[in-house]
């Protein structure tokens, strides 16, 4: 479980890391994170949270969004989500 | 043959560099410039590194800015979209070259620092160059790379960790790597005059577990411990031939950076070979993949799984057997020889590493 200090409420707005550079690997079929030393291999849903963190969308925004896509409430799973990366400093809400 | 797909290429340009630190990953058996692969080596190495897996680049040395073509390099890694990141001293990086770096689409600019107290600092390179980095730390910052430091920790600079820690804050780092020596090439050369003491290490670990917290969100600290110091030995790698390149100077691929010193294996070249040939084919890539390879206590040993047997590399350098147990794990015998290693006593002088930059004219 994510560290609750580290944890993103709806209303927190989450932007990338400075150094992290979302893109596709277009040998793995995958959607990617790359920051320095590292890379995280992303499924479509990671995927389509990160496409919409811009560092002006609250997480209930990008839930709402989310939830106009899918027909269902992500909110806590988005929150989620972002926490476990915010833990790895790759996603940051201040 | 391997389904694993490598993620990270460290292109060593070029073996030159102008500073002389004793810790140094290159071999003691330099090559020179004229040795060096040429700019088209290069670009169809990143071309088929990135159509092999490869995501993350690492241009580095020596000093890879002696390069002259290291602007279109960079550029060409952009293209293929590899994540680049340009290990350098500073030295060399003056702010017009920077901005050509820059254009070129280079993302992320890690530069070393020695120490704290610069006349420390001065004397570990073996070359004044505080005055540089610190230009070359402010040119970086300005126009807005990603920016790490890195620092090479043993027995002249551990003590100082919290300045060095301070240093990197205030130059503006975002990420600051403080790795313990590895006693390889040079640096195993050297062992008996970088060698901290435990008292030494343990202080300086705790210091950086607090920085680690302080810093948080605003500066990323990883802070490598010593593999003398530890029970078991490290996973080099996750494994050998797993996730890892390096092309060296003169074009030998290695599963890791320290391998030429294996001198029981032969590394094919991107001169001869394709760089897929050489990761799925080759001999020396084959040489320690999977389990079967192991000796006890490794074959037995639930932990290999973890940590594939440590470092094939320190392994070969201290027993002579490539294939033996990283002499770093309690579990073998071999300990004896870190143990020996640990209780020897101080050395004061250093062996510099020396070669031209320029060019050798014949």
């Amino acid at each position: 479980m994510p560290d609750p200090a580290m944890a993103l409420t709806s209303a927190s707005i989450p932007r990338l890391w400075r150094l992290a550079r979302l893109d596709y690997d277009g040998v793995r079929n995958r959607p990617i994170l790359l920051y320095p030393e590292g890379a995280v291999l992303l499924n479509d849903t990671g995927f389509a949270v990160l496409e919409l963190v811009d560092g002006k969308r609250s997480v209930a925004d990008i839930a709402a969004i989310l939830r106009e896509r899918y027909q269902t409430d992500v909110t806590a799973d988005v929150a989620e989500y972002l926490s476990h990366l915010a833990e790895r400093e790759l996603i940051h809400d201040d | 043959m391997t389904t694993d797909r490598p993620t990270t290429l460290l292109a060593e340009l070029t073996h030159r560099c102008p500073l002389h630190c004793p810790y140094c990953s290159n071999p003691l058996d330099l090559i020179r410039a004229e040795g060096e692969l040429a700019t088209d080596d290069w670009k169809r190495v990143f071309t088929q590194a990135q159509a092999l897996g490869v995501l993350q680049l690492g241009l580095s040395g020596g000093e890879p800015l002696v390069r002259k073509d290291l602007e279109e390099l960079a550029a060409h890694a952009r293209g293929l979209g590899l994540y680049t990141t340009l290990v350098t001293s500073g030295l060399g990086l003056t702010r017009a070259r920077a901005e050509r770096l820059r254009d070129a689409g280079l993302e992320h600019v890690q530069i070393s620092i020695q120490d704290a107290d610069p006349e420390v600092a001065e004397r570990i390179a073996g070359v004044s160059s505080v005055k540089q980095k610190r230009a070359a730390a402010a040119i970086v910052k300005e126009l807005g790379f990603a920016f790490s430091i890195n620092v090479v920790l043993h027995r002249a600079n551990l003590d100082r960790i919290g300045e060095i820690i301070e240093l990197a804050a205030s130059l503006g780092a975002d990420r600051l790597e403080l790795a313990n020596t590895q006693y390889y090439g040079w640096g195993l050369e050297n062992r008996a005059a970088l060698m901290p003491t435990r008292a030494q290490v343990e202080r300086a670990q705790a210091i950086a577990q607090e920085a680690i917290q302080h810093y948080r969100r605003r500066m990323q600290i990883l802070f490598v411990l010593p593999d003398y110091f530890e029970s078991y030995p490290k996973p080099c790698y996750g494994g050998w031939g797993k996730l890892y390149l390096v092309v060296t100077p003169d074009g030998r691929v290695l599963p890791c950076h320290g391998a030429t010193q294996i001198t029981t294996l032969t590394f094919d070249s991107v001169r001869d070979r394709s760089l897929e040939w050489i990761w799925q084919e080759s001999a020396a890539f084959g040489a320690f993949r999977g389990y079967d390879w192991m000796k006890e206590p490794c074959r037995s040993c639930p932990r290999k799984t973890v940590d594939f047997g440590g470092c094939r590399c320190q392994a070969f350098a201290l027993t002579g057997d490539a294939a033996n147990t990283d002499p770093v794990c309690t579990l073998t015998p071999d300990r004896a020889i870190i143990n020996a290693a640990l209780a020897e006593p101080d050395e004061p002088e250093y062996r510099y590493r020396i070669i031209a930059v320029e060019p050798q004219r014949v």
